[in-house]
């Protein structure tokens, strides 16, 4: 195993494991500042409790977010050197700007909301969380347009063997980045959607504090409906974005092989890289991914064969990730939806409450499906049609590489299973 | 010019960070020597609280703004520092995550786990980053092509450990300071009574490390050039030898803003030494990465320093807000605070 082999498994478990706490933090955020409007609003104390109690879980995933963020932005300099050079000029500026007009806002007011309840009157307070929310989802906007770049490079020129920015508007207009802003922040309140319904089921399983739960169900319900729908919607423009401007990503998340007219999708497909064919190819719906691609039943959809090998993505990962999030999807409209027809009768309902509890963790899965797709679906470019991953990894041992990896997932296990631990104790203990 | 802004920016964005976790990282070293209960350990916890996540956002800011000003440099400084800065890195992940935890299961065992992070977490990051800038100062092995093999045992040379210590004396000293601050009784005068024995040790290591750098390293050329930049060096003197007078009246505030300008004076001694160097080849001087080769487009120095203008003095604005409403001594209201760490 060499250095760029290791250093690209470290970058996938570090990015994965961030992007477990991230998608919490962001749509918790907004929804425990909309409980607290309600508290400052209508004075009623219950959603006080609800603020406090969301905001603990809230609490508990954060710390591990912000304390993982950090090793990714020091990886791009320790193990993908010639990246960094090559686009620090753009890139880099896009993190050192998310960090000054984000990432400093919301670390230095989560601590006013933590511990400013008995300090700050109750509007300062509220204002607080706001400002954790937005500048959390902003953060968000920055990281997802350098994410954009590197999807659709735009704005740069290239001189003494690296990209220069030329036009900083391209760059922070990037259609590219902004699909993907609209994909994963919607993605993000679905995670805290569910996370509130399931939690909230739970309790109302077992009557615990009844009238506390319904309320906090209605707020993760609406918000799991609305962007589960949304998502779905904004997905479907994003592929036509990817279809245009990464066709063969398009080519891979279908195991399209060959270029059609027409090009039907399958229900059920299982696809042979090895052999550049599918194995099994069942229940074919006419002209959907020509639609799916461009809108328009009759468009050729260009097939993976027609790109040479060594600039296709790895197919099956790419495809079967593909798969997951969209199926995943689907199922979060329908769940969702249920939960709405069914919302002033819970407690009648005790298989979907049941049901809600397993939920909790597959739009987790679906972010991490989606991010699989969208990463591993650019390779091999790091940099799309203008770095290759392979020519960005540092010059550095793959003993280094070796260490530093199996630290780093030793540590990332063992955290991961006390904060897992933490969100269950304070989520089976209810508000107080 | 352009580029000569942003190092200064770069060399202050550096001493911010190491005068507001300085504090905190000293107060996590201190901990063990100074705590006698778990009521004293919970008080340095929540001197800490609300403001180490802010004071950490100022790493990730001077690491960021290497980046994005110095590609290159950032490229060569970080991965040649490989194994050294994911020390660094666990270092802080666990600290980081020892504020949280800490106080959510309510078990000795489990605290204690959590507390030896936070000293670890705390202790070995004050030591790191000294090391890693003595060795900037002296120079890194960096070769034609701007590649560095230097390991982690390289790294810890007599010169880098030197380095090392003073930031841990300084920190320790700026941190005990800060509990002084926060708190009161027995644990505030155990805290003044360290910081009054660590001065001593501070004053006796800073001139041995000045003297050793002007054995060890180029950087008193530029001093020896243009004399008046020695104002930076007796300035960070001063504020080292105003620090004990400041505790012997009991001005802990007047005590910490000595010490800070201490921190600050220090790093930029250093870095202003390295000017136009960002990092120093210890090979040969043609191989160094400076704010010439290595500095990103006009364009984008520009576009940054317009952010940075902008937002830099509205980031300290609510930082200082935030520094004056939690500026209180931590009471038993406090730790019986529900959200208290």
């Amino acid at each position: 195993m060499d250095a760029l082999f290791l250093s690209r498994l470290q970058f996938a478990a570090a990015t994965m494991f961030h992007f477990i706490f991230v998608p919490l933090t962001l749509g918790l955020s907004i929804l425990v500042a909309l409980m607290e409007t309600r508290y400052v609003s209508t004075g009623n104390d219950i959603y006080k409790r609800m603020a406090k109690f969301w905001g603990k879980l809230f609490l508990i995933n954060f710390a591990l977010g912000v304390v993982t963020g950090i090793t990714l932005e020091f990886q791009f300099g320790t193990n993908w050197s010639r990246y960094s050079t090559y686009v620090g000029d753009i890139f880099g500026s896009l993190l050192a700007i998310e960090a000054t007009v984000a990432f400093f806002l919301e670390s230095t007011f989560i601590a006013v909301w933590v511990f400013g309840w008995d300090r700050i009157s109750p509007k300062l307070h509220l204002m607080a969380i706001w400002l954790v929310a937005i500048a959390s989802n902003l953060s968000g906007l920055w990281i997802l347009l350098a994410n954009g770049f590197m999807q659709n490079p735009v704005g740069y020129t290239l001189r003494g063997g690296r990209a220069e920015l030329a036009d900083f508007m391209d760059v922070v207009t990037n259609p590219f980045g902004w699909m993907q802003f609209f994909h994963v922040i919607p993605g993000a309140l679905i995670v805290a959607g569910f996370f509130i319904m399931g939690i909230s089921a739970w309790h109302l399983l077992r009557k615990s504090h009844p009238e506390f739960f319904r309320k906090s169900f209605a707020f993760g319900m609406y918000a799991a409906l609305i962007f589960s729908v949304f998502t779905a919607f904004e997905g479907h423009i994003h592929g036509n974005e990817v279809a245009l401007l990464q066709p063969a990503k398009l080519a891979a998340m279908e195991a399209h092989w060959e270029t059609t007219d027409n090009a039907p999708m399958y229900l059920f497909q299982i696809p042979d890289e090895a052999n550049e064919e599918n194995l099994v190819e069942m229940f074919p719906i006419p002209g959907l991914l020509s639609i799916l691609a461009y809108n328009d039943p009759s468009a050729t959809v260009k097939g993976l064969k027609d790109f040479p090998k060594e600039d296709r993505p790895p197919v099956t990962i790419t495809f079967l990730a593909f798969r997951a999030m969209v199926g995943l999807g689907s199922l979060f409209i329908a769940l969702s939806a249920l939960a709405w027809l069914v919302r002033n009768r819970l407690e009648d309902y005790p298989l979907l409450l049941k049901a809600l509890v397993w939920c909790i963790p597959l739009p987790y899965l679906a972010h991490q499906a989606g991010w699989i797709v969208a990463e591993v679906g650019r390779q091999p470019w790091i940099v799309y049609n203008l770095m290759r991953t392979s020519d960005a990894v540092s010059p550095i041992t793959a003993q280094q590489v070796g260490f530093s990896l199996a630290a780093l997932t030793g540590m990332y296990l063992l955290l991961g299973a006390a904060d897992i631990f933490l969100l269950f104790k304070y989520a089976r203990k209810g508000p107080q | 010019m352009l580029e000569t802004t942003w190092f200064l920016l770069w060399g202050i964005l550096w001493a911010v960070y190491f005068i507001l976790d300085g504090f905190d990282l000293g107060m996590g070293t201190i901990m063990p020597f100074i705590s006698r209960n778990e009521t004293d350990r919970r008080t340095i916890y929540n001197a800490a609280g609300p403001f180490w996540d802010g004071n950490e956002v100022w790493l990730v800011t001077a690491g960021g703004v290497t980046f994005a000003a110095f590609p290159a440099a950032y490229a060569t400084l970080f991965s040649a520092m490989y194994s050294a800065l994911f020390l660094l890195l666990f270092a802080l992940i666990l600290r980081g995550v020892s504020f949280e935890f800490r106080s959510k299961v309510d078990s000795a065992a489990w605290r204690s786990i959590w507390d030896v992070c936070h000293v670890v977490g705390s202790f070995a990051p004050a030591l790191l980053l000294g090391v890693a800038f003595a060795n900037i100062f002296r120079g890194i092995p960096i070769d034609a092509n701007g590649v560095n093999q230097e390991g982690l045992l390289q790294l810890l040379n007599p010169y880098g450990l030197a380095g090392g210590v003073l930031f841990v004396i300084m920190f320790v000293l700026h941190g005990a300071i800060w509990l002084g601050i926060k708190s009161h009784g027995e644990l505030h005068d155990r805290a003044v009574s360290l910081a009054t024995k660590a001065w001593p040790v501070l004053m006796l290591w800073a001139v041995t490390f000045v003297v050793y750098t002007a054995v060890e390293t180029k950087l008193l050329a530029n001093y020896i050039q243009n004399p008046l930049l020695l104002v930076i060096l007796i300035g960070a003197v001063a504020g080292m030898i105003a620090i004990r007078p400041a505790l012997g009246h009991g001005h802990l505030w007047r005590a910490f803003a000595a010490s800070a300008t201490g921190i600050a004076g220090t790093t930029l001694f250093g870095v202003v030494g390295m000017y136009p160097r960002l990092l120093p080849s210890s090979l040969n001087d043609a191989w160094s990465m400076t704010i010439q080769n290595s500095a990103s487009s006009p364009l984008t120095l520009k576009i940054m320093l317009t952010v940075a203008l902008v937002m830099v003095p509205v980031v300290i604005l609510y930082q200082l807000w935030v520094f004056k409403t939690f500026s209180h001594k931590i009471t038993k209201d406090d730790l019986d605070y529900e959200e208290a760490y």
